[in-house]
């Protein structure tokens, strides 16, 4: 008793020291883990690597942005096509945002927890896994057909609404649950109404997981190409797109530049990749700028 | 001493009164034939085991109990003499005048300034918010410590401190009565002491209902205890008031053999 502390175990212990081992097996852990972003990384360096590689001249040669679609691959531009997804982005935002996020809210802090919200909740998460071209198919059948609205641009863009809505439902959903019920405690506590709790303490604390959700399937979106193609979108337009009128869109061009025969078409498609990468940075670098300006305060 | 068992109408005017209320979770029978009148500018201590039903009971005061699914009601609690839970009382309306501050503090991620301004300005306040925002800190006793950085936001501060601007946010809305949820059980000493000396400070204008783990901090701010205990029936536990008196007689010269145990260490 009077001995004074030792740092290994004395024999007659119950325990046996492995400390060494256990040491072992985290170092272990940890490299295993390494390698799994190494190869994420290496593999993206590549994909970077070979289309600037093909593509990068070409991006800089006149009429590559302003020009229109060409058959032959040095006048090619995707003028057209980057307009098209430009407005595919923004007419996403208005229509998937306030619906996706609507439902989400209301899912959350409105609707009673019962055998129905349950079902409700199981399909949602279902329909996120749900092939995009079956959207494509849906989009025909009901917007192009039942709707009237034909090969157009709004609905292309609303079938992609229908594709993303799960996705934003589910991130926002995740991002309400996250807030604390101690700050909704604290606002009914002092009298504010459901409404006046949801937006001005749920919503602000939950807006960087919101934003985070709705990027991702926003980009997701603009890069889909099967469902588009069903709709009706072309990837020979010469004339600007309009919401009542025929459109192209940034993968549906690169498609179309891809299957083409000549050499040369390889790296026009290369450069309209570098493009749209460009467009989906812009769009990250936006949500990261927005999720730390509504995180100052935590 | 020989205060026994005085009505609680001889020691002042009851603001909140109970009739055989039982608090149910569901089938659960959470707090059983609760009897209880809270006079008005005292304070009342609720005590006892855990899972006794004390925060329950308090949470059912500003009908915060509503949140919970499943959560439900019987009797009557009856605030200045009209039900709490009768159809056509509003609870947003019932939140604003009696209010409350929770365990753990927790203050708004947002400024200093906005935690106290929001409860006003969604009630509809319409006097100098400035002037609001500064008599709210002072009568919390925090005022010296953040003027000088209302911008900065409330999760900034120390424990004691948020806990302190928890308790001005909920008087920027001149509540009358004040439900506190064991206020100091996440703070230090020190920071606990200035919460109590602050109670003594606002039971003035308000009636406070503490409820508390702590025997001292009972006996050193409450007017009247209130002890609650565990009972069995049909194997379920329930909570239920065992006793409820002047603090002195509750720790001096507890009627029930229960309450002698639990003031005195002995179980609990």
């Amino acid at each position: 008793m009077a001995s004074p502390p030792q740092i290994s175990s004395t024999p007659q212990s119950i325990f046996r020291p492995n400390a060494k081992h256990r040491e072992a097996i985290s170092k272990i852990f940890r490299i295993i883990c390494a390698i799994g972003l190494g190869i994420g990384l290496v593999v993206l360096g590549l994909l970077l690597v070979d289309v600037f590689q093909d593509g990068f001249a070409r991006l800089w040669q006149p009429g590559f942005f302003t020009g229109n679609a060409s058959r032959f691959a040095q006048k090619a531009g995707l003028r057209t096509a980057l307009l098209g997804s430009v407005w595919l982005l923004i007419l996403l935002l208005l229509i998937s945002v306030p619906i996706g996020v609507g439902a989400a809210v209301y899912l959350e802090e409105y609707a009673p927890k019962n055998r129905l919200s349950q079902f409700i909740e199981i399909n949602i998460a279902n329909l996120a896994g749900v092939p995009s071209i079956v959207y494509g198919l849906l989009g025909l059948g009901i917007f192009n057909e039942l709707f009237g609205l034909g090969p157009t641009l709004l609905s292309g863009a609303l079938t992609l609404s229908l594709l993303i809505l799960p996705l934003i439902i589910v991130a926002s959903r995740e991002a309400i649950r996250g807030v604390p019920q101690s700050m909704r405690e604290a606002s009914y506590g002092l009298g504010a109404t459901k409404w006046q709790t949801v937006s001005n303490h749920v919503l602000p604390y939950a807006i960087p997981g919101i934003v985070t959700g709705v990027i991702i399937s926003v980009s997701r979106a603009v890069g889909e190409t099967a469902p588009l193609i069903v709709v009706g979108a072309v990837g020979y337009l010469t004339s600007n797109p309009g919401l009542l009128r025929r459109f192209s869109a940034l993968p549906i061009q690169i498609f179309d530049w891809i299957s083409r025969p000549q050499a040369a078409f390889t790296n026009t498609a290369a450069a309209g990749i570098i493009v749209l990468l460009a467009l989906l940075f812009v769009m990250n670098g936006t949500a990261i700028y927005i999720r730390n300006r509504f995180s100052t305060f935590r | 001493m020989q205060l026994t068992h005085q009505t609680s109408t001889a020691q002042g005017t009851s603001i909140i009164s109970t009739q055989d209320v039982n608090i149910f979770y569901g089938s659960f029978l959470a707090v059983k034939q609760i009897n209880l009148d809270i006079l008005r500018n005292k304070i009342t201590a609720f005590i006892g085991p855990s899972g006794c039903g004390k925060s329950t009971l308090l949470r059912a005061f500003n009908r915060l109990n509503d949140l919970i699914v499943g959560a439900r009601v019987d009797g009557t609690i009856s605030y200045k003499g009209r039900n709490l839970y009768a159809p056509e009382i509003d609870p947003v309306e019932v939140r604003r005048q009696i209010g409350m501050v929770f365990q753990r503090p927790n203050p708004f991620p947002k400024s200093i300034y906005e935690n106290i301004a929001f409860g006003a300005r969604i009630n509809g306040y319409r006097g100098d918010m400035d002037e609001l925002v500064e008599r709210s800190l002072r009568q919390a006793a925090i005022w010296d410590e953040v003027k000088d950085k209302l911008k900065q936001s409330g999760l900034s501060l120390s424990g004691g401190q948020q806990q302190r601007l928890c308790i001005a946010r909920a008087m920027a809305v001149q509540p009358e009565v004040i439900l506190m949820d064991e206020p100091a059980s996440a703070l230090d000493p020190i920071s606990t002491l200035r919460i109590e000396d602050l109670m003594q400070e606002l039971k003035e204008q308000y009636t406070i209902i503490i409820v508390t783990h702590n025997m001292q901090q009972a006996s050193r701010v409450a007017d009247m205890t209130a002890f609650f205990n565990v009972e069995l029936t049909d194997g379920k536990r329930s909570g239920c008031l065992v006793e409820y008196d002047k603090t002195e007689q509750i720790f001096q010269n507890p009627q029930q053999q229960s309450t002698q145990e639990y003031v005195t260490g002995r179980f609990g």
